[in-house]
């Protein structure tokens, strides 16, 4: 079969991109290959680890699950976004860091992704909120227990610096 | 791990994608939350030729009320818009319970309803769901439309009784009656996996609050959704009691021909279907005195 082509123009981080790409092409790997954003890891390519997660339109979405051609006009944001321009982190970054909520650092994105859109959906979670929104995410080294207290102390600093 | 080559087509209306369906035919496939079809075809274990993307297709999302004696939901409508919707939830308590058990957050922003009962998954909760509320399918093709019970449409594994040039467009269930109770349950190896057994079950209470109708369905223990309501048959017109509800548990471990996988055994999966069953008649019945 010819491969087919389709142009797409979409937002990703604030910055518009215009690109041609082949309808197979992944979200993933369109974010990865083509915009040379590889801060969203692929793991598994089927839904499940939930390293690749993106938002769109502000909500958290598996990119291995969507095609780059379906992304056509939308408002993307990966983990490069989440940092501000003089390069300090998202508070939910820095919690990350500061309670080692990370190791090998493969899931990191897509936990980041994940968390702060459901910080923003519910600023003062329980912790057990906070285990079920973490459920979508695979991570190997952790044993989320540094994750979740990276949340819970992310969620006050950000509940803090709102009031 | 990539989907071998296919076309994309963004359809651009319903009538689009059903011109579209109707000239490709079984060769291709509607692309509404991808999140069975795509994961398939990044296995190549669906090779589509052609994809229809009907992502952009207006009036087929949504929850309509507007007719009083159904809750009509287009095909397009995603999980996620479902958990949101207060209204809904409380009419249709079953998918309360159920839609925490589907996946993930991230799955239930894109997946769809209508995604779902068409892809037909066994394990799945909503066409067990479908099957218990006595869901009415509606289904458009180019040249025409139809619609048809849940319990018909559910054929066999993955397989549904949509033809090569059709879609589901609109599930319509009936308003639950007054003095009704209902109930979710499900085990599964984690959260979010799939079920290795689900119970839907949605009991009325007449004036003296016997049971007037009762509806049991389960998930995961059969090649589709497996409607087992007539085990409960003996608790109509009785009082539901721990001996009544034990019975029917046990008729609904008799009439069940689980298969096993690696996560459970057959008898262990019975096992549970019995344990479930006590429990979600319990709590259809408890919720229903306490909404009556």
């Amino acid at each position: 079969m010819q491969p087919d082509h389709h142009d797409i123009e979409l937002k990703v981080n604030g910055t518009t991109h215009r690109r041609g790409v082949e309808s197979r092409m992944l979200l993933s790997d369109f974010l990865r290959h083509e915009l040379l954003l590889a801060g969203t890891h692929v793991g598994c390519e089927h839904g499940v680890c939930g390293a690749c997660t993106i938002l769109v339109n502000g909500a958290p979405v598996r990119s291995c699950l969507m095609l780059a051609a379906q992304a056509n006009g939308q408002q993307l944001s990966t983990v490069e976004g989440l940092a501000n321009d003089t390069g300090e982190l998202h508070p939910v970054q820095q919690a990350m860091h500061d309670h080692h909520g990370l190791q090998c650092g493969y899931c990191t994105p897509g936990i980041l992704m994940t968390m702060t859109a459901f910080l923003k959906e519910n600023p003062a979670p329980s912790e057990e909120e906070v285990r079920e929104a973490l459920s979508g995410n695979l991570c190997r080294c952790t044993g989320y227990q540094n994750i979740v207290d990276a949340m819970m102390a992310a969620a006050q600093a950000m509940r803090a610096a709102a009031s | 791990m990539k989907p071998a080559p296919f076309n994309y087509i963004a359809a651009s209306s319903l009538a689009h994608a059903l011109s579209l369906k109707a000239e490709h035919g079984d060769e291709a496939r509607f692309l509404a939350g991808g999140q069975s079809l795509i994961p398939a075809m990044n296995f190549r274990l669906a090779r589509p030729a052609v994809l229809i993307d009907i992502n952009g297709v207006g009036h087929l999302a949504g929850v309509d009320r507007s007719n009083r004696a159904e809750i009509r939901i287009g095909a397009l409508t995603r999980y996620r818009d479902l958990e949101r919707d207060g209204d809904f939830l409380k009419a249709c308590s079953l998918f309360a319970d159920a839609l925490p058990h589907i996946a993930h957050p991230q799955i239930r922003n894109r997946g769809t309803i209508g995604g779902n009962l068409s892809h037909a998954d066994p394990a799945s909760e909503l066409p067990a769901i479908a099957v218990a509320m006595e869901a009415t399918m509606r289904i458009k093709s180019a040249t025409g439309e139809r619609q048809m019970a849940a319990s018909e449409f559910f054929v066999g594994v993955l397989s549904t009784d949509l033809q090569a040039h059709e879609m589901l467009v609109e599930i319509a269930f009936p308003t639950p009656k007054p003095r009704t109770g209902a109930c979710f349950m499900e085990v599964a190896r984690r959260r979010g996996d799939f079920a290795l057994v689900g119970i839907a079950v949605v009991m009325t209470l007449d004036d003296a609050r016997r049971c007037s109708t009762v509806r049991l369905a389960l998930c995961g223990v059969g090649e589709t959704a497996v409607d087992v309501s007539k085990v409960a048959f003996p608790l109509i017109g009785q009082s539901c009691t721990t001996e009544t509800i034990e019975a029917v548990a046990a008729g609904v471990r008799d009439a069940i021909a689980p298969s096993g996988n690696v996560h459970a055994s057959a008898d262990y999966q019975r096992h549970i279907a019995g344990v479930l069953a006590v429990r979600a008649i319990s709590a259809a019945h408890q919720r229903v005195r306490h909404a009556a």
